[in-house]
């Protein structure tokens, strides 16, 4: 299809939400179409537009894609936000990685049962305090540019600010000691596209409680 | 650096036994050097080697790349086994991850606590079953080819091979019901540079069991 993508996923960030921020930054205009019945979903799938049965799927020039790093790397690369050769793809690739990771470990924090919750927020502070907050703050010094890669923005800049701003709801004082990477998101946030994407009436998708989460996987069987 | 790759890792499959996959279908030589002892892993880490304070790590070209998925996108890059195009590409992903997503699922069972091997178990056979398998037949029966993508190798068709493999060796019967994946697995198995991969000898790592990862986690305080 020619025109604007088509995003798959319940109404909630999830595995969709770096999505909808890369479309976002790169000025792209995009549908949604929500699931929000297991009929929705069972629909999907029964039609076979879900490779792996699985959601976020992008229905993107002609293609049905699923798995979020192989939508994320058409999206990166069909708008140039993907660095200029190969060696800076390969940089762009370690670090965004390495923030998928992270932001793997807070998401999850919300569906962690009640007994391990204690032991997985504080293993989730210390990673983030003393393992990828200063990688990047490291990395931002080294080269002392505006964007972590080739002096001009690529998919890890908008993907390191969405992961700020989740260290910033997890516990905001986990940032006080990175004034790079805290001038860094200043920097992003203040990009027309990304600016728009922060105010409200956008469609980034607000953090869901532990409630709705337990709603949510009751209708839907996880 | 102009020679060969050199893989930092323990000696063992872990998340760099796909990189030794890629790297030995491209016909490329490679050099590993093996942490032996918690020192080794600390003295990596100090020197500034890890980015993520993780392995696997490999230096090429004058980087020191960590993270399993930027080093096979590099490599596949750089050897011309990533598709033609944006949407080869595109496809050679979406394939990727799902293999990558199974390699887990049935890698973390020798991980999992008694408790829970069980379930986790009928569950990775249920998704081998009745996800992956049926969806990779399924690519193969609607376009006839010889390889998943673009009618060339690509990476995706190393993935493919590499778990269709640890199926066997997790449950040979899994197998059965998918006559195209197996005529698949035969096929990429006897290219030449697989083929000597496959070989005794090679760099190739075998399954560790229980016991060796328990001791491995022991020594190197893996939590």
């Amino acid at each position: 299809m020619a025109g604007k993508p088509v995003l798959h996923h319940f109404n909630a960030r999830g595995r969709m939400e770096c999505i909808r921020w890369l479309l976002a930054a790169a000025g792209v205009e995009f549908e949604e179409k929500f699931i929000q019945s297991p009929e929705d979903l069972e629909k999907l799938k029964k039609d076979g537009n879900l490779m792996f049965d699985q959601v976020p799927m992008v229905e993107i020039d002609g293609m049905k894609l699923v798995q979020t790093r192989a939508i994320l790397n058409y999206i990166a690369t069909k708008y140039d936000l993907y660095g200029k050769d190969m060696k800076e793809r390969a940089l762009i690739d370690m670090y965004s990685e390495g923030i998928l990771d992270l932001t793997e470990m807070i998401g999850q924090l919300l569906i962690c049962p009640p007994d391990q919750k204690e032991a997985k927020t504080a293993l989730a502070k210390d990673r983030t305090k003393n393992r990828y907050l200063p990688a990047f703050e490291k990395v931002l010094k080294g080269h002392g540019q505006d964007y972590l890669v080739g002096n001009r923005l690529t998919r890890v800049d908008v993907h390191l600010l969405e992961l700020l701003l989740y260290v910033e709801e997890f516990d905001a004082s986990l940032l006080t000691p990175f004034p790079l990477l805290k001038a860094f998101k200043s920097r992003i946030s203040s990009l027309p596209n990304v600016k728009k994407f922060l105010h409200p009436g956008s469609q980034r998708k607000p953090p869901l409680d532990a409630k709705q989460i337990e709603e949510a996987r009751k209708i839907f069987k996880f």
